[in-house]
């Protein structure tokens, strides 16, 4: 059947199993918006700001696992998705976002809108398309999906425009996509992972040391039985946070800059690391001549990039996550006496690490007078669901929530990692209160972070999404506060916010709820009242404004050399 | 250490503007960069030469490997690929250095494409090493104007690289 390509587009979305769009209406994609007008499949949701709309298709990504998708017009528009797709980037989140152009003709003109959003995102996403010609429409769309969600995920961006959205054709989706240049190896090589286990196995001292690709790969449940079978500590990025439960004995919590004493102890002197989808990120190796020097590494990746990109590797093995580390546990089960003995052989290491645990836990010193910011995380927690979803900002809130926010499920922490994008937080609670309008979904931010998004309180009041907006407020932007005053003499250049926000009244002038404390006594009561309420509410905590994130390896330190109180 | 790269790519809008801002984005260097197309249909060939130890370079290839529009990328270490280059040379010759111009001309089989009672227009080809050689010659005569290909490069043997 003949239709014009904005129908195309939505059509093979369709196909593609989308039911929701985050986008924002422009000139150059009202043909697209007419033909949703009546697309019955679709269900759109119009945030504020097109940054938001993207943030909101990732939080929906990360939430459900699948693709999300966004729109946006041309040239600002398009130029405003930006921030939203190198966040997404980052972090290989799976994305198709839709840009609306000018008509083929006009392009190169300096067209009204006109924006070379394909120049532009060259370097922020997995691929990007122009589409030229509606005939290659479908094709394009399905290679889109194929590449975001496929190998390590990231966002893939398609061009449109106008003439072409317009133009008409036979709409046929192909079955089966062929990209020559494009295989990710997705099956771990099987004398890899012999040769891995056999390794791990020699080992006295080892750690299992995961990241994001964990979660993206939906191999949770092969890790943690693989962990417990032969029974090795687990350390988690921020991205891999939830992908092994942090209640489990065997877990250390967060490593890295902000990580758990234990944690960052136990990658000093381990004798074998075995990464699994994560990147040796700086954040998280502190000073790289130092890191881990006793330890040999079996590092696990979808992505060949990653690996020997900031530390050398032992024995690396490219493929799926999922598929490693099931193969890997089969391997193991044909070894039951070495693992047996292996095992035994742990007992002084598991003495050294629960030394460490008792020597400097994640702690914070309680107040009766003022909130202490670890306290509220600690209650919401002991107050919300089992599988709460929490979205965080950028800055000290995002490092509490990971020190004292237990998780122990994935798919439950929605927080930029990679690009440490500030405003993330509310758009991408929004996008997974869309995907699970049943779950609690929390977002936790700074007084700074939640002002570059506050615009979506809009989009949740009309849309009904009942997202619980906590923000702790110390009327600084606390993080970089924190740095001026460990390294640069307390001079506190442009972090101070001066003028405090009435909280209440913003909430009520969007037509939600506003509570507010600054008493330790009235924290769980605010609470309770938010978590009571139906619709979306913003709790604000007055904290103590001082408090800092520890503890802390300083810039360039080593991992054992944390900072534990200043 | 240089090293020089062939890269089979699709034939696509932007493929160039892909690799180029891979290098400047990571911060590699490019010393010469060639491309156009190849005998096989939609594809094209570029050649890059490019300097790093061997981390660097293992990173180069995986990252350029990692491009969807990117085929097929080798790179070729000493010895495994014979490599050429063009140079359109413009030097000055007058009155005596007309004729030192004309002998290194042919001693390094070069053509003249161009001439004027002032001036000559070189056509070189070779190793880039006999390309500076010349060069090196020509420069106290009087350079007064380079164009040089970039390097390509193929490998030795019976066997065709293909898409």
């Amino acid at each position: 059947m003949k239709m014009n390509g904005a129908r195309i587009m939505l059509e093979c979305l369709k196909k593609e199993g989308v039911d929701t769009v985050f986008g924002y209406p422009g000139g150059t994609v009202i043909n697209i918006y007419d033909e949703l007008y009546n697309f019955k499949e679709i269900r759109h949701i119009l945030p504020r700001h097109e940054q938001a709309g993207v943030h909101a298709a990732d939080g929906y990504a990360r939430a459900t696992g699948k693709v999300g998708v966004a729109f946006a017009t041309s040239g600002p528009g398009a130029t405003n998705t930006v921030t939203g797709i190198a966040t997404a980037y980052m972090d290989s989140i799976p994305l198709v976002i839709v840009t609306g152009q000018v008509p083929t003709a006009l392009i190169g003109n300096d067209a009204f809108q006109e924006a070379d959003i394909i120049g532009i995102t060259r370097s922020c996403t997995k691929h990007n398309f122009l589409v030229r010609d509606v005939k290659d429409l479908a094709t394009i769309m399905k290679k889109a999906f194929y590449i975001a969600r496929s190998g390590r995920p990231g966002p893939v961006l398609v061009d449109l425009p106008k003439d072409v959205q317009i133009a008409q054709t036979e709409f046929i989706y192909p079955e089966t996509i062929e990209i020559r240049g494009y295989k990710p190896n997705l099956i771990g090589h099987p004398k890899q992972v012999e040769k891995a286990v056999d390794l791990l196995l020699t080992s006295r001292k080892p750690v299992i040391y995961v990241g994001g690709g964990v979660v993206l790969g939906n191999a949770a449940e092969g890790l943690t039985s693989l962990a417990r079978k032969l029974s090795i500590p687990v350390t988690t990025t921020l991205m891999g946070l939830g992908s092994f439960p942090e209640n489990d004995s065997l877990s250390l919590g967060m490593l890295g800059m902000h990580g758990a004493y234990c944690a960052n102890m136990a990658m000093t002197h381990s004798d074998m690391i075995i990464a699994v989808g994560a990147r040796f990120d700086d954040r998280v190796t502190g000073k790289i001549a130092t890191f881990a020097p006793h330890a040999k590494i079996i590092h696990i990746d979808v992505d060949p990039t990653s690996i020997k990109k900031n530390v050398r590797v032992d024995l690396p093995i490219v493929g799926d996550v999922k598929d490693v580390l099931t193969k890997m546990i089969k391997q193991a089960d044909k070894n039951k006496e070495k693992v047996a003995e292996f095992k035994d052989a742990l007992v002084g290491w598991h003495e050294d690490i629960a030394g460490w645990k008792s020597k400097h836990p994640i702690s914070y010193k309680q107040s009766s007078t003022v909130i202490k910011p670890q306290f509220v995380i600690q209650k919401l927690r002991e107050l919300s669901d089992d599988d709460a979803i929490i979205a965080t900002d950028v800055g000290q809130h995002q490092m509490w929530t990971a020190q004292f926010f237990e998780f122990n499920k994935p798919r439950t922490l929605l927080s930029s990692g990679g690009l440490g994008t500030m405003g993330y937080g509310l758009p991408a609670a929004l996008g997974a209160q869309v995907a699970f309008p049943q779950r609690q979904v929390i977002t936790i931010c700074g007084d700074g972070g939640v002002q570059m998004n506050i615009q979506e309180m809009a989009t949740l009041v009309q849309n009904r999404l009942p997202v619980k907006i906590v923000i702790l407020n110390n009327n600084f932007l606390g993080m970089v506060r924190q740095w001026q005053e460990l390294f640069f003499d307390k001079r506190y250049s442009q972090t101070c916010m001066e003028m405090p926000i009435d909280f209440i009244k913003l909430a009520e002038a969007y037509g939600a709820k506003g509570f507010s404390t600054s008493k330790p006594s009235e924290v769980e009561k605010v609470i309770m009242q938010g978590f009571k309420e139906p619709g979306p509410v913003i709790m604000e905590f007055k904290i103590a404004r001082e408090e800092k994130v520890l503890p802390m390896v300083p810039a360039g330190a080593s991992l054992n050399e944390m900072v534990l109180n200043a | 250490m240089q090293h020089t790269i062939s890269v089979l790519v699709e034939n696509e809008f932007g493929v160039l503007a892909r690799v180029a801002s891979l290098f400047s984005g990571r911060g590699f260097n490019i010393d010469s960069l060639s491309v156009a197309p190849t005998n096989e249909e939609g594809l094209s060939r570029m050649t890059i030469v490019t300097r790093g130890d061997d981390n660097i370079l293992e990173q180069i290839t995986k990252q350029l490997n990692k491009l969807i529009d990117i085929i097929k990328v080798i790179d070729f270490t000493d010895g495994s690929a014979i490599e050429r280059e063009l140079a359109l040379i413009k030097v000055s010759a007058e009155d005596e250095s007309r004729a030192e111009v004309l002998r290194i001309v042919d001693i390094f089989r070069a053509k003249i494409i161009d001439v004027t009672p002032k001036s000559y227009t070189i056509e070189a080809t070779g190793n880039p090493l006999k390309i500076d050689a010349i060069l090196e010659l020509l420069r106290p005569l009087g350079l007064k104007e380079l164009v040089r290909t970039g390097s390509v490069a193929i490998g030795r043997g019976a066997k065709g690289w293909t898409g």
